[in-house]
């Protein structure tokens, strides 16, 4: 068994004049959760659509569970599932319906109703789909795709339109399919889902990868200088940018003699870091300068 | 012999427990026909449409046709019925497809280790029920109004039997390649009908074959809808009326000859041309 579920390599893709994906590589562990950044058209459907198989490329490497989709066969398709943000198979059927047929595509399926059950459709089992909610026709669409039993699940954009309530509902869904043991990729261009669900995350722009790393410190985010705030008794604040949080909060902390008031310390947030990445992007071949 | 087994063997055997095309076709067709009958206004159009059709042909044209012991009613039940069997596959399947192509229902079956043949095969397993019904229903509107005589002998019943079956699966795999020509959905009923339309002229569906011009019946011949005509017609009317045929006989061999082309033809060009994910995805 291949130790990556992953292996991209100099992957690119051009449609017509444009390059969707420009020289991608791409490591994803087994067992992890990853997830895809950027913004739309940075390429992140294109690397998904080649991952399954179901798109050509231009150039590159491509291994997903140790075999290149363009090659592989059935019993490769089996092992990997996928979840789309745009999908309206079978409207007439109802979700029980649906979910038994799928399974019966599959050479070990899960048991339907315990997939029902894991994302939360029991109460709508003999719904046709037609009638479901946007979030229910969803949470339908991720059954599809664990219906296999995957070993791999990639997941395109999958909360796109969603309110906070059916966001967070999927978000728990992920993080037990996760806890069962599935590799999961996620692309998405929400960076509090990037940042909630993914063990480490790529960040893609114009077809090309930025930053690689957890979600903590991603593009240097954890060694990125400090900002600490404070209230000074006369009510005025107090602010200084340091690289030694640490010494400046017990600096503080002597000079009120306990408490420091109105204490905050903060480190650039993902969307700092991430505004940065994709930013440097616009401005390439500019030297580096931050465009706006 | 036994060595090529096993060279097949192997490769496959991480697949092996994978479901055959066969009983996944099955259960794809068993899908489709409840489907089907689930849209209500698609079920009472597609089976309303050519009875509407067979009605005011055969009552604005009623003689009787000179020579052939039949009346041009009973000559457009024949017709009609084989213009059933091509809407319910041709024009269903050429239109339902486009539209589950753009509704993405093809991507997600593409996403499963399902085999293609198994949604071809469950494509004409739904036109063989549906086009079985049409046909039936055709055939009660045809005997009771118009007075056409169904076969009386097994052999009658054989011919319709064979003509059916190939004409109904050439049809259906002619529908399943044209599926693929519309950039959308909503251009698919457009590009199916009209060649559909212009084919039921030059077959001699509306107009008698004996008043198409040559060179278009000609044209029409290179078509299964002519052959399906002329085998139907060889069926239900009286064996008089092989008069009015161009070659002045039924010509079951050429019929079977063509029809069988059109099955093997169609698959190729399914297999070839199929197309799972619309144009600008």
């Amino acid at each position: 068994m291949t130790e990556h579920a992953v292996r991209v390599r100099g992957l690119r893709k051009r449609y017509g004049a444009v390059a969707a994906v420009d020289g991608v590589d791409l490591d994803i562990r087994r067992g992890e959760v990853f997830g895809i950044l950027g913004p739309n058209g940075a390429g992140k459907s294109t690397t998904v659509g080649i991952l399954l198989g179901h798109r050509g490329r231009d150039g590159g490497e491509v291994a997903v569970l140790g075999e290149d989709p363009a090659r592989a066969g059935r019993g490769w398709q089996a092992r990997i599932g996928v979840v789309w943000q745009d999908e309206s198979a079978a409207e007439e059927m109802t979700v029980a319906e649906i979910v038994r047929h799928f399974a019966g595509y599959y050479p070990r399926p899960r048991d339907p109703g315990e997939v029902i059950a894991l994302v939360g459709l029991q109460e709508r089992a003999g719904v046709r789909a037609k009638h479901l909610s946007g979030g229910q026709r969803r949470r339908l669409d991720v059954a599809l795709g664990v219906i296999g039993r995957p070993e791999l699940l990639l997941l395109d954009e999958p909360t796109t339109g969603f309110d906070p309530v059916a966001r967070r509902q999927f978000w728990s869904l992920i993080r037990a399919l996760a806890a069962e043991g599935t590799t999961i990729v996620l692309t998405t261009h929400y960076l509090e889902e990037a940042e909630e669900l993914a063990d480490r995350l790529a960040v893609i722009s114009a077809g090309r990868v930025r930053a690689v790393g957890e979600p903590a410190t991603l593009g240097g985010r954890a060694q990125a200088p400090a900002r600490v705030r404070w209230t000074n008794a006369d009510g005025s604040s107090g602010e200084i940018v340091t690289a030694t949080p640490t010494a400046e909060v017990a600096a503080l902390a002597a000079r009120f003699g306990g408490e420091v008031p109105g204490l905050r310390v903060s480190r650039p947030t993902l969307e700092d870091v991430y505004l940065r990445l994709i930013g440097h992007a616009g401005a390439a071949g500019e030297a580096g300068e931050v465009a706006r | 012999m036994t060595a090529a087994g096993a060279v097949l063997a192997t490769p496959a055997g991480a697949d092996e427990r994978l479901p055959g095309a066969w009983r996944l076709g099955l259960s794809r067709g068993a899908m489709e026909v409840r489907l089907f009958f689930r849209m209500r206004d698609q079920v009472v159009f597609t089976f309303a449409f050519p009875i509407v059709f067979l009605f005011l042909f055969a009552s604005i044209f009623h003689d009787r046709m000179a020579g052939t012991g039949a009346t041009a009613s009973q000559y457009y039940v024949a017709s009609m019925t084989a213009a059933g069997i091509m809407s319910t596959s041709f024009q269903s399947l050429g239109v339902s497809i486009a539209v589950e192509r753009e509704q993405k229902v093809l991507r997600r079956l593409r996403s499963t280790p399902m085999p293609p043949a198994a949604y071809f095969l469950g494509k004409i397993w739904l036109v063989l029920v549906t086009g079985l019904l049409e046909t039936a229903l055709l055939l009660a509107f045809g005997t009771v109004v118009y007075g056409v005589d169904l076969p009386s002998d097994v052999t009658g019943w054989l011919t319709f039997g064979w003509i059916f079956v190939l004409g109904i699966t050439g049809c259906a795999l002619l529908g399943i390649a044209i599926s693929s020509v519309p950039r959308s959905a909503r251009s698919a009923t457009s590009v199916v009908v009209l060649p559909f339309l212009v084919l039921e002229f030059i077959s001699g569906v509306y107009i008698l074959v004996t008043t198409v011009p040559r060179w278009m019946l000609t044209v029409g011949s290179l078509f299964p809808l002519k052959w399906l005509c002329q085998g139907l017609r060889g069926v239900f009317l009286p064996s008089a009326a092989a008069a009015m045929e161009p070659a002045g006989s039924w010509e079951y061999g050429r019929i079977a000859l063509v029809l069988g082309a059109w099955c093997v033809g169609g698959l190729v060009l399914c297999l070839l041309t199929f197309r799972w994910r619309g144009r600008d995805e």
